[in-house]
């Protein structure tokens, strides 16, 4: 990054004193979701892990929408807090996970993961805003991120990609029968 | 056909014969009779043509050369002359002989293909030996002799006896051929040649640069293979094989090969008066000392054997005194002789069931059981005694006069001492051939007792065999001693015939020792009367003759306490010999020497090499696998196969690696 | 509106997944953890097309992709996990260590029913004297 061209870019901009209204929203549900997601993290209830990852990841939807990526935010909607979320619970249900506390959620090397995660926000966040200070996102003009825009540049220049991931899906399917089948099954089949 | 081409069939007969049996044996057992007496039939009869042709003529000498061998040439070379001539007679007649008696000696035994075979062989090797006039070609004869001993001896490999025969005569007959091969190497170096008549015009000459040195490395290998002193011990342990293989190779044949090794290059020897001293010294301990042991021994077989080693020693005191003619002499009359010995003690041994004499001392009738076996084994026991008109009264009586010659100092080369040494050995072994081929008979077919359960009667193969030899055994010597020097060639001025003084020396000695032995046996007949001792082997009357010699060798050690003799208290040697008798009986405990000599330090060394190997370079191994070793567990403790420790590790180095990154940039 | 703020913030929910993906022991919770990085990463194309006004909308594409990969990623992850509850009879993943080596040689690391148990029990010194005496 050069640094004459941030500084200049930084002229032109307002400084973070003087914040929209956009940015305060942002930033509080920034807070709202940062917290639900330490919450996800560090609660002793797995159930509530689920619950509160559901918070964060309405969380982050809605700063899709602020960032006026909509179409996006209702993918994220749909199938982060509809599909995935449903599947976790179904999954700690199968595995029995323990209903309410827990006290051995976290393993041996909680305070290692404290240290690398610590040291990797530190250094991503001093990098960040380093090099991202000065930089305006202009949310004026032509929306970037409407339906009609995605599925456009979707269906127009990325269809190829999008084929070969459905192929994926399909994949992943077929391998998540394969290997969720009981093994009583698979003998029949040798 | 020509001469030559004869010659070349008589050693290959037999091994093509050998070769056929071999391969057969297994899948056409029909033919592995036929194919073991066949061609060693033929063989005979074809060295008997190649002798008449060759007859009194001058040597006859060809050769092939297969490839280049470098500066040394090897050749197929055949030389023939007298010496090699007869010699071939007598291995062939012997050889047949003794197929011929295996027929019935080994009739069932489940081996016979593979001992009939090696047999075979054995009798081309010896061929090849006498025929060759290359000493490369000679030195394969020699080894496929050495290790056809070595399979033959150990015939009977269930047994522990047979299985330490057999190792102790070839590593103890390897022993004296290793430095007969770095002799011959130097002969070779020194000469230019292989070529035997090359080597003895090289020593004619002069042309040998060490020629002590390569007699006496020859020597060494003379000695082990004709059990001469110190490498004798081989020989009365190499009993444990089947008689016939005792006859052919442990009296006949493989033995005489080192004497008729010197006897082709005596004058090698000659050119070297400390060869000739040592030569002569070996054979009178071998005399003296085999005479001795012969007298002590109770197991048949072994006195045999140490009577071969004196017989040998004949030869080899004949050789130390410049004359070989006598010696080959000796050697031809010997052989014939001592085959007929063997053989006829293998029919002792099936018709009294036991190798002892000391058993057979104490049973009736053995001699009306087997009357071939005591009127051929009598004959030959006289003429191994060297009494008159006998072959060996003939052969013993040519050596003692090349002796005495020598001792005059009228041989050239040879020095007057070494005569001397010789002819009082010779004439002192006289005495004690005497008296243990006296001891032998009276023991084996005078003994008095229960009478000899009946084995049946000995088959034909066997008994015929012992009259085809005892022919030879009678007449050889004197029809033969006028003839002789025409064959052997050389200055024909001396006979091989007796001479007044040491004919009636060796033969009154010999009878001194004849009486001395039968007034002994008669003076311990009381005792023997009173101690009934022996155990026979028990076998159904028509067992194979081979069986109950094999029961009767294993268990003798079982019954009596030792292999080589027993606690007879009416045993005529013991009287004889007197306190010498214990030591004697054990070959004057030469094999302890030797074990205290080499067998102890080579254990121990081999013990010291073990302690350094396993305690002191092991240790440094394992110290250098050590250091590794505990980086190996420090590194192991990091691997705690918990994935979130991996993933923490990785994750930190890439925050470190991005922070290094930042910082840099 | 500031770039600086959804960067942050995608960063901080990085960390956030980073730190689950490492302490938490269930292996579900691992894969929430795992769902929060995807979203922070999700956080940042979004943020990143929409300062750049690009024309193909790559990052909302990508977006797109990363949350379909996802959902084939907790469809895959949670059928492994199962698989290893069912033929382990937990799903803790600091106890699923049958990828560490043995202090001894045993007779085989696969299918070994007690995978977790204790490492350093009396079977594995024994087995470190039986290499100590064959080595």
């Amino acid at each position: 990054m050069n640094p004459g061209t941030v500084l200049a870019a930084a002229a032109h901009h307002p400084g973070f004193l003087s914040p929209t209204g956009v940015e305060i929203t942002f930033v509080l549900v920034g807070l709202a979701t940062l917290g639900a997601a330490l919450l996800t993290v560090t609660t002793k209830q797995l159930v509530h892990a689920a619950l509160w990852l559901v918070v964060a990841l309405g969380g982050l939807a809605v700063e899709y929408l602020l960032l006026t990526a909509e179409f996006i935010a209702w993918v994220q909607v749909l199938i982060y807090v509809g599909s995935v979320v449903v599947l976790l619970l179904f999954g700690l249900m199968l595995t029995k996970a323990p209903i309410g506390r827990s006290p051995d959620a976290d393993s041996g090397n909680r305070w290692v993961a404290v240290g690398v995660a610590g040291a990797a926000a530190v250094t991503l966040v001093w990098v960040v805003v380093d090099a991202f200070r000065s930089t305006w996102i202009n949310l004026h003009g032509a929306v970037q991120g409407t339906s009609h825009a995605t599925g456009t540049s979707l269906f127009r220049h990325w269809v190829l990609p999008f084929e070969a991931l459905s192929v994926l899906l399909l994949a992943a399917l077929v391998g998540a029968i394969v290997l969720s089948r009981r093994t009583d099954g698979g003998k029949e089949t040798e | 056909m020509t001469l030559t081409a004869l010659a070349a069939l008589v050693p290959l007969l037999p091994f093509l014969g050998a070769a056929a049996g071999l391969l057969l044996g297994r899948s056409a057992p029909g033919f592995v009779r036929p194919l073991a007496v066949l061609p060693t039939a033929a063989s005979f009869v074809l060295a008997a043509v190649v002798a008449a042709r060759q007859g009194t003529g001058a040597p006859t000498d060809a050769a092939h050369r297969l490839a280049t061998t470098g500066s040394v040439p090897v050749d197929l070379a055949l030389h023939l002359d007298g010496f090699s001539v007869l010699i071939a007679v007598l291995v062939g007649l012997v050889a047949t002989c003794v197929q011929v008696y295996s027929l019935a000696y080994l009739r069932d035994d489940p081996r016979y293909p593979s001992y009939a075979g090696l047999v075979s062989l054995f009798t081309a090797a010896m061929l090849l030996v006498v025929y060759t006039g290359d000493l490369m070609v000679l030195l394969v004869g020699w080894e496929v002799m050495g290790i056809c001993s070595y399979f033959l001896v150990g015939h009977y490999w269930e047994t522990e006896t047979a299985r330490a025969a057999s190792i102790k005569a070839f590593l103890v007959t390897k022993l004296g051929d290793v430095p007969f091969l770095i002799g011959v190497f130097a002969l070779g170096a020194d000469a230019g040649t292989f070529r035997i008549n090359g080597i003895l015009a090289a020593a004619a000459d002069g042309r040998l640069h060490h020629p002590t040195v390569v007699a006496l490395l020859l020597l060494a290998g003379v000695a082990g293979k004709s059990a001469q002193f110190p490498l004798h011990t081989w020989l009365p342990d190499a009993m444990a094989g089947p008689t016939p293989v005792s006859a052919l190779i442990h009296a006949a044949t493989m033995v005489a090969a080192g004497i008729y090794l010197v006897a082709r290059l005596l004058p090698v020897f000659t050119a070297s008066a400390a060869a000739l001293a040592v030569l002569a010294a070996m054979a009178a301990v071998t005399m003296i000392g085999s005479g001795l042991a012969a007298l002590a021994q109770d197991d048949i077989k072994r006195v045999l054997a140490y009577s071969t080693i004196g017989q040998l020693g004949y030869m080899a005191g004949a050789l130390a005194v410049g004359d070989r003619r006598a010696a080959v002499f000796h050697l031809l009359s010997h052989g014939a002789f001592k085959a007929l010995l063997f053989l006829g003690a293998g029919v002792v041994i099936h018709a009294a069931g036991t190798n002892s004499l000391t058993a057979m001392s104490r049973m009736g009738g053995l001699g009306r059981r087997i009357p071939d076996a005591l009127w051929t084994m009598g004959l030959s026991l006289a003429s191994l005694a060297a009494l008159p008109p006998l072959s060996g009264f003939f052969s013993k009586e040519s050596v003692l006069r090349a002796a005495e010659h020598a001792s005059a100092g009228d041989t050239a080369h040879v020095p007057s001492a070494v005569g001397w040494t010789v002819l009082v050995a010779a004439l002192v072994t006289a005495v004690l051939t005497g008296a243990y081929a006296t001891r032998l008979f009276l023991l084996a077919f005078r003994g008095s007792g229960p009478e000899v359960p009946d084995h049946g009667r000995q088959p034909l193969a066997m008994t015929t065999v012992l009259w085809v030899l005892a022919l030879p055994t009678v007449a050889f010597g004197g029809l033969t001693y006028r003839e002789l020097p025409h064959w052997f060639g050389g200055p024909s001025g001396d006979g091989l015939g007796p001479v007044l003084t040491t004919s009636v020396l060796g033969t009154g000695l010999a009878a001194v020792g004849v009486l001395v032995a039968y007034a002994a046996w008669q003076g311990t007949a009381a005792i023997r009367g009173a101690n009934p001792i022996g155990a026979v082997v028990a076998e159904p009357a028509d067992a194979e003759p081979a069986l109950v010699e094999a029961e009767a060798i294993d268990t003798h050690a079982e019954v009596y306490g030792d292999v080589a003799s027993a606690e007879d208290l009416g045993d005529p040697g013991r009287l004889l010999l007197g306190p010498l008798h214990r030591s004697a009986a054990h070959g004057f405990h030469l094999d302890a020497v030797y074990g205290v000599l080499f067998v102890r330090p080579v254990l121990a060394a081999a013990s010291l090499v073990r302690f350094l190997d396993r305690d002191v370079v092991e240790t440094y191994v394992k110290g250098a696998g050590g250091t590794p070793k505990l980086l190996g567990a420090a590194v192991r403790k990091a691997q705690t196969g918990n994935v979130q420790t991996y993933l923490g590790a990785l994750l930190a180095g890439a925050v470190v690696l991005a922070v290094i990154v930042a910082v840099g940039a | 509106m500031h770039l600086a703020y959804p960067a942050v913030l995608a960063a901080l929910l990085f960390c956030v997944g980073v730190y689950g993906v490492l302490a938490r022991r269930n292996a579900i919770l691992v894969l929430m953890s795992v769902e929060l990085m995807l979203n922070a990463v999700n956080l940042n194309l979004v943020a990143f097309d929409v300062w750049l006004r690009d024309t193909l909308h790559a990052g909302q594409a990508l977006t797109l992709f990363t949350i379909t990969i996802a959902a084939a990623e907790i469809g895959l992850g949670l059928a492994i996990v199962l698989l290893v509850y069912r033929n382990r009879g937990s799903s803790d993943i600091d106890r699923l260590t049958a990828l560490a080596d043995p202090a001894g040689p045993r007779g085989d690391g696969t299918g070994r029913p007690g995978a977790g148990e204790d490492p350093d029990g009396p079977g594995t010194t024994a087995g470190d004297e039986k290499a100590e005496a064959t080595a």
